[in-house]
């Protein structure tokens, strides 16, 4: 099983990665290798068995606890900076990035 | 060639909660930028989705209002696509096995009843905003500042079948799908604030034929002005299209207010491919069969019963029942207001409240619920025109007095403060009358002559007289008794 | 070692810090000391004398009112995949280099707490993507017993700093063996306790549905203050257990079933584990496994069934399979929790691009490693229109049935389970770097654990290698919410053998 050039930059471009030459031969060549290990779950006959997201599951009833429609004070300005400190750009307590033309 | 234009509807309604989806952060419009972001909103490393009680009540009320089935379990799925406003570049959004399922809307167009049905409901998250003010990024370009405080708000995406023929069916549809989660209290419907957002699907198809054509979607028009120039314009756009030889792409436009056109969103790109699966970091949710009958408990009554109900027990006519169950605090109001009155009053309520007061509240863009005359205080003016006290022309003096809350808004103190009294006393009116016919003989005159106008003259010079006050019926009575005949 | 050698164990040099014959700031700083001139220079990410000192006076001023608990000024180290403040989280990557979380994970809050120093932030696998620390961005590592080998990962930091006598703790996680398998390979203690068990609030996520946090340390009894300090419900984590079999997650749960069990087994007398069933699954013992490896497991059983253990053989079919299962699940929940990382709000922004698209293709293709890139890429395939069903889905449905299989192991056949942590012993450092799956391979008999969220430790069973100077774990399996009983059994273990004590020599 392999894919194709095509296959790895459409990946990458959902992925928002990006790939010279010499990585998209790379990735053809690691994704035979990878398919090749995944393919084997093929083998396996699953018919009847419902696929498991949770690991406890199988278990005991794994179901989303609700919580309370309380809200918290809005920032401090303390707050706001800690978080904003990682932004590569900011101005006025908004992240900057380059102008998307819709 | 004849067209027929198929439209489906995806509406966004930002729940009511006080705060959002997956965090804490309260969801009040118009806070500083990112103040209002939380630690998850902003998918810093190793934050999670916790969620709203809130979100999913509303939820539930909301499929129990339109009659679909509320599904017991559903899961949340990712959406996954690179985006600025979306910080985790994926959404939490419900997929395979939404929330609610089905349902349907019914709606008065032009008189008559139409049913659109709906495929499904479900809860997702909201985006930030980008602001595209001309900012300068770190190595001078033109930059967009984003604001994360709407991230995360929930929302609840509602989808009908497209079953929708026209424009106008359209609009009407969202108006009336608008007028409900305003009326259930789940969304505050303010479109400005971006609280209520339409999608349009739209493809034409040629009368007769079974397949659909090619849709395109028109996102986020939030008027429903604009929403029926998109659809008109689209759909011209699409026949035009295909008439002179083209064929319709599938894809996402925008609707352009000022030229009154759609156009093509250049940066999505083609067939997204959302990879949708099963959030992991968010169980199914289970929903109780308890919690579902509470909800439809404590439900309120909904418009069209509502309605219903004031035509029978109230006597009110369809037109007018249907105007005061447009809203809930009216129609609270009105009923209010009816409850202090004897029976067979109603209908008096219903004209002031769609009357003087509506007036009232509009000149000064207020709600009903802001009104400074309550609905037990409009009763108490009603009863005063109904047993003589006042007339109706003097109500009305009455009633601006109230609403500026003059002696406190009591409609008695008023009456009594200015004097409105309705004079019934048949010697103060006969009295009045012979100065009056004493006063004026020649319009005796022209009566005589055969003038019935001359007859309402002299009226009118009676309550001119009497200030207004006078009991019209005795004037009348008193008056041809003189004039002998 | 660097730590005091006379107080080998956290019992121990807690009992001297609250007898004040040593102070939690003299400690700290010897140890801040010997991390800042450890053999390998790559080992923290992140260390400051300033907060780990003020840590320590809190500590000291603790002990000094007689306020103290079992780790109060005790030093530990986390994995830089936990978020802290103050000290800047990596996670290992170019992406993270300079970033400095505004809130601390559950796990560090519990253990700042409980009165622990922590001397900073491990290195490990970037985004816990690997099994040798070779995939850091900050330099990889090296196995304290011997430099040109691996320490293993993605937890290599922790195995490594705690085999290195640099903490008595060290925060890990484990998706699919990266406690156990480093573990194994420096020979100290590590534990993965059942999934849902510890808060996940603060751990960078990885795959969302198999990460766990654990932790390491010298000895099973050691692990058992930390691990039960670290576990318990948390609001923030809604895959956090309330409950597990009408027993609530809260912390203490763990070191009282464990001293339950402990006081069971003292009781018995000779045969302490009399009537415990130990299953051997056969899957685990086939032709990959090295016949040191084998050996040393195999006298390690001979320890437990001297000590009154039953042997049962049981099968679980699926082993080999738990491989491409995890190794579609990981990568495919990996590829969704690692798009944030697009220097948008936070983290590395390319210096040049043409338009936003550009600028996030830049920044995650130049700050991401090439493990992460590869995961992330086939996570994208095994989602993608088409392929959801045959990979994804399928996956999952084989993850049930591995479910299935080891359930129905626990609850007929056994009540444990034991085998090798490792196929071999630590291999050399740039050994598998051509082969993208060889690594992939090594985790065989981790991975089962993770799938099905059941609690697994490693402890140190032997040594291999030339010399014999390479560590060797032995990897033992219990019923969700069973740590208590695990970790008894490492103790027993620990109490009738020496293999916890072996100490890297030390490196001039």
């Amino acid at each position: 099983m392999a894919l194709t050039e095509q296959d790895i930059t459409r990946l990458a471009q959902l992925a928002s990665l990006q790939m010279d030459r010499a990585s998209l031969a790379q990735a053809q060549t690691d994704f035979t290798r990878i398919l090749g290990l995944i393919e084997t779950l093929q083998s396996v006959d699953t018919t009847g068995i419902e696929p498991m997201a949770h690991p406890l599951e199988a278990r005991q009833s794994v179901t989303l606890r609700l919580q309370k429609d309380i809200p918290e004070p809005p920032h401090t300005q303390a707050a706001l900076d800690a978080c904003l400190r990682n932004a590569p750009a900011a101005h006025d307590g908004l992240f900057l990035v380059p102008t998307v033309i819709e | 060639m004849s067209w027929e234009t198929v439209i489906g509807l995806e509406v966004h309604a930002q729940l009511s909660t006080q705060s959002k989806i997956f965090s804490r952060s309260s969801t009040r419009f118009g806070a500083a930028p990112n103040t209002q972001a939380s630690v998850v909103d902003m998918a810093l490393p190793g934050t999670l989705p916790v969620m709203n009680h809130g979100a999913v009540e509303r939820a539930i009320c909301f499929g129990l209002a339109v009659g679909a089935r509320v599904a017991e379990r559903s899961i949340f799925a990712r959406k996954n696509y690179f985006y600025p406003d979306l910080p985790k570049n994926y959404q939490i959004s419900q997929f395979e096995h939404p929330i609610v399922i089905g349902g349907q809307l019914k709606f008065l167009l032009d008189d008559q009843e139409h049913v659109i049905r709906l495929t499904r409901a479900h809860l997702e998250e909201d985006a930030g905003k980008s602001l595209h003010e001309h900012f300068t990024g770190p190595h001078g370009e033109s930059s967009s500042g984003i604001d994360l405080n709407r991230a995360g708000t929930p929302l609840l995406e509602i989808v009908s079948e497209p079953e929708m023929r026209s424009a106008a069916q359209a609009v009407a549809y969202a108006r009336a799908l608008h007028a409900l989660v305003v009326w259930l209290g789940i969304c505050d419907g303010n479109m400005q604030e971006g609280s209520f957002r339409v999608d349009a699907n739209v493809s034409v198809r040629p009368r007769g034929q079974a397949e659909f054509g090619t849709r395109c979607e028109i996102k986020n028009l939030n008027s429903f002005r604009f929403l029926e120039r998109a659809i008109l314009h689209e759909a011209r756009r699409q026949i035009e299209l295909i008439e002179d030889g083209g064929t319709v792409i599938q894809e996402t436009r925008l609707y352009d207010a000022e030229l009154d056109e759609t156009r093509s969103m250049r940066s999505k790109e083609d067939a997204h491919d959302y990879r949708y699966f099963p959030d992991p970091d968010l169980p199914p949710l289970v929903l109780s069969p308890e919690w579902i009958a509470a909800v439809r408990a404590t439900m309120p009554e909904l418009p069209a019963s509502r309605q219903a109900r004031f035509q029978a027990e109230f006597g009110l006519g369809a037109y007018d029942a249907a105007q005061l169950t447009m809203h809930r605090s009216t129609a609270d109001y009105f009923e209010s207001c009816a409850a202090g009155l004897p029976a067979g009053q109603a209908k008096q309520a219903a004209n002031w409240i769609l009357g003087e007061l509506g007036a009232a509240l509009n000149r000064a863009d207020i709600g009903i619920a802001e009104s400074p005359v309550p609905p037990d205080a409009l009763a108490g003016l009603i009863r005063r025109i109904t047993d003589g006290t006042i007339s109706n022309k003097l109500a009305r003096e009455v009633f601006t007095a109230m609403w500026s809350g003059e002696c406190n808004g009591r409609a008695d103190d008023i009456i009594a403060a200015r004097g409105l009294q309705q004079i019934t006393d048949s010697g103060a009116i006969e009295t009045l009358v012979d100065q009056v016919l004493e006063a004026h003989p020649q319009i005796i005159e022209e009566y005589r002559a055969g003038k019935d106008k001359a007859f309402n003259s002299l009226v009118g010079q009676v309550m001119k007289a009497a200030r207004g006050k006078a009991n019209p019926q005795q004037v009348n009575t008193l008056l041809r008794q003189k004039l002998g005949g | 070692m660097t730590l005091p050698t006379q107080y080998p164990s956290i019992a121990s040099l807690g009992k001297a810090l609250r007898e004040r014959r040593i102070s939690a700031l003299e400690l700290a700083t010897d140890a801040l000391q010997a991390a800042r001139n450890g053999a390998d220079p790559h080992l923290f990410l992140h260390i400051d004398d300033d907060l780990t000192r003020a840590q320590a006076r809190a500590a000291d001023a603790l002990l000094e009112r007689g306020n103290a608990g079992p780790l109060t000024g005790i030093p530990i180290a986390h994995k830089d995949l936990f978020v802290t403040r103050g000290w800047r989280t990596t996670a290992a990557s170019r992406m993270l280099a300079d970033y400095v979380s505004p809130f601390d994970a559950t796990v560090v809050e519990r253990l700042e707490q409980a009165g622990t120093v922590s001397l900073g932030k491990l290195s490990c696998d970037e985004f816990a993507m690997g099994s040798g620390n070779e995939n850091s961005a900050f330099g990889a590592l090296q196995n304290p017993h011997d430099p040109e080998r691996i320490p293993g990962g993605s937890s290599g930091g922790s195995a490594a700093a705690v085999a290195a006598g640099l903490v008595l703790g060290a925060t890990g996680t484990d998706s699919g063996g990266s406690v156990r398998q480093p573990a194994a390979y420096c020979g100290v203690s590590g534990i993965k306790p059942t999934y849902g068990t510890v808060s996940r609030h603060g751990v960078i996520a990885y795959a969302s549905s198999l990460d766990q946090a654990g932790v390491l340390a010298h000895s099973a009894a050691d692990l058992v203050p930390l691990l039960d300090t670290m576990s318990g419900f948390d609001e923030r984590d809604s895959t956090s257990l309330e409950s597990c079999d009408g027993v609530a997650n809260a912390p203490g749960r763990i070191a009282a079933a464990h001293d339950a069990w402990r006081h069971q087994f003292s009781q018995a007398g000779r045969q302490p584990l009399a009537g415990l069933r130990i299953g051997v699954p056969q899957e685990f013992f086939g032709s990959g496994l090295a016949a040191e490896v084998a050996d040393a497991v195999e006298a390690a059983l001979q320890v437990f069934e001297a000590l009154g253990a039953l042997r049962v053989d049981i099968s679980l079919p699926l082993t080999r399979l738990a491989i491409p299962a995890y190794y579609v699940i990981a990568p495919a929940e990996a590829s969704s929790n690692l798009a944030r990382f697009d220097g948008v709000h936070f983290g590395y922004r390319a210096p040049h691009y043409q338009d936003l698209a550009d600028m996030i293709r830049r920044s995650r293709s130049e700050a991401l490693g090439p493990e992460v890139r590869k995961r992330i890429l086939v996570g994208t395939y095994v989602l993608s229109h088409g392929y959801y069903d045959a990979y994804y889905l399928q996956a999952q449905r084989v993850r049930r049935m591995v479910a299935n299989d080891y359930q129905q192991a626990l609850d007929e056949a056994c009540d444990i389970i034991m085998g090798p942590v490792t196929p071999g012993v630590a291999r050399r450092r740039g050994d598998h770097d051509d082969d993208p799956i060889a690594d992939w391979l090594g985790d065989i008999y981790t991975l089962g654990a993770n799938l099905v969220g059941l609690p697994a430790l490693s402890i140190p069973c032997g040594r291999g290698g030339p010399a014999a100077r390479l560590p060797i774990g032995l990897q033992i399996i219990g019923r969700h919410f069973d740590e208590g009983r695990l970790l008894a059994l490492a103790d027993c273990f620990q109490q009738h053998t020496d293999w916890h004590q072996y100490t890297p020599r030390q490196t001039s």
